[in-house]
């Protein structure tokens, strides 16, 4: 088990962040994420770019995604997805969830 | 209003969670009041620091500095938890023996309660930072302050009483087996928080090996439930769980038992008595 453990931690360090993949950005204003739906392909790696032009703070979250990011306000923030299977990912601003949700499909 | 209620009482309550397990889990220690009060306070403090170097954490580290910064804090309290129950395997039926013998508390807690007091410290910190930050949000958004102030106290009020509960519900163990559940609970929630530790690395694009997701069980019970989420702070349930977050959890939960042994091995000062 011991050498398993070093065995992953040694191939974690050894291999960063291999195929670097497309930039996607989602914007959040008045508390609304723009794209709402955000296609992206799957099996790969993808940055997102959370660009937050309100004034207040958002929380960027998805379970599906396994994500949780505070993007403050008139800032932005970089989220790693993937690599995803097809499908549907949602995700909320955990701060606004009643009008910043959207969902990333996977395809 | 609702809104900050809500938010609010779902934060309390993930840092609520782990104070009432670790009140349980110090049973009869002498000053662990004081201990916790440190922990809450400490953690209080760092949240409203945090929040407000928020921008500055986040540009961190190319942009990754936020999940850094979680995991180097989840790291830490699944340190603490370990030694925590590496102290209790070699001292802890002392102090059962003794609870039961005296019917009074013991004096050697010093020790395991500042990890402790860390760990209340550092849970409190990562879920109080998320209510400044959002209340701040509120207050800049323009909501009335006198229903915002409603809602966060009822908000903390709700949190606590569950906590309260979680206390309560452990202390109704019978005392024999309080320090097993409580071991338990501790280990659990560990490598639970090893496995958020390693996905913040995976987000932050530190430690990419393994991410593959290896079942989803979102079908089955939600993250986003009430119980999906109770369950997330206590176990470390995931829906959707990478290799790397199974072999963390699996990995701390075995270093936590070996340690546990290493702890326990040499000769016991006093005989378990049941």
């Amino acid at each position: 088990m011991n050498k398993l453990l070093v065995a992953c931690v040694a191939a974690a360090l050894l291999v960063p962040a291999m195929a670097q993949a497309d930039d996607f950005t989602l914007t959040i204003k008045d508390h609304k994420f723009t794209p709402s739906e955000l296609k992206v392909p799957a099996g790969k790696r993808h940055t997102i770019t959370v660009v937050n032009e309100d004034a207040t703070p958002e929380e960027f979250e998805s379970h599906a995604l396994k994500i949780e990011k505070v993007v403050p306000g008139k800032s932005k923030g970089v989220v790693r997805v993937g690599p995803l299977k097809p499908g549907k990912y949602p995700f909320v601003g955990e701060f606004h969830e009643d009008s910043a949700k959207g969902v990333i499909i996977a395809e | 209003m609702l809104g900050a209620l809500i938010i609010v009482f779902r934060e309390v309550l993930e840092a609520g969670l782990i104070v009432g397990i670790v009140l349980a889990a110090t049973q009869g220690v002498v000053g662990r009041g004081r201990w916790i009060a440190i922990g809450i306070g400490g953690g209080l403090a760092g949240a409203a620091v945090v929040a407000s170097f928020a921008s500055v954490i986040s540009q961190a580290f190319e942009g990754s500095g936020q999940e850094m910064f979680n995991a180097g804090v989840l790291a830490t309290a699944v340190v603490m938890l370990m030694w925590h129950n590496a102290w209790m395997a070699r001292h802890g039926r002392e102090i059962a023996a003794e609870m039961r013998q005296i019917g009074t508390a013991v004096s050697e807690g010093a020790k395991p309660l500042t990890a402790l007091a860390v760990v209340i410290g550092l849970a409190v910190l990562r879920e109080g930072s998320e209510v400044v930050l959002f209340l701040y949000g509120i207050v800049a958004s323009g909501t009335s302050m006198s229903a915002l102030f409603l809602g966060s106290v009822l908000g903390v009020a709700a949190g606590a009483a569950f906590s309260a509960l979680t206390y309560l519900g452990l202390l109704a163990i019978p005392q024999r087996h309080i320090f097993t559940v409580t071991t338990w609970l501790i280990a659990l929630l560990a490598a639970g928080m090893a496995a958020q530790s390693v996905q913040f690395l995976n987000n932050g694009g530190v430690l990419t090996a393994f991410d593959t997701t290896m079942w989803d069980t979102s079908w089955l019970l939600s993250e986003g439930s009430i119980v999906g989420r109770l369950l997330h702070t206590l176990i470390g349930y995931t829906e959707r769980p990478t290799g790397m977050q199974l072999i963390a959890y699996a990995g701390t939960l075995i270093a936590m038992y070996l340690l546990m042994r290493v702890a326990r091995a040499p000769g016991r000062p006093r005989p378990a008595t049941v």
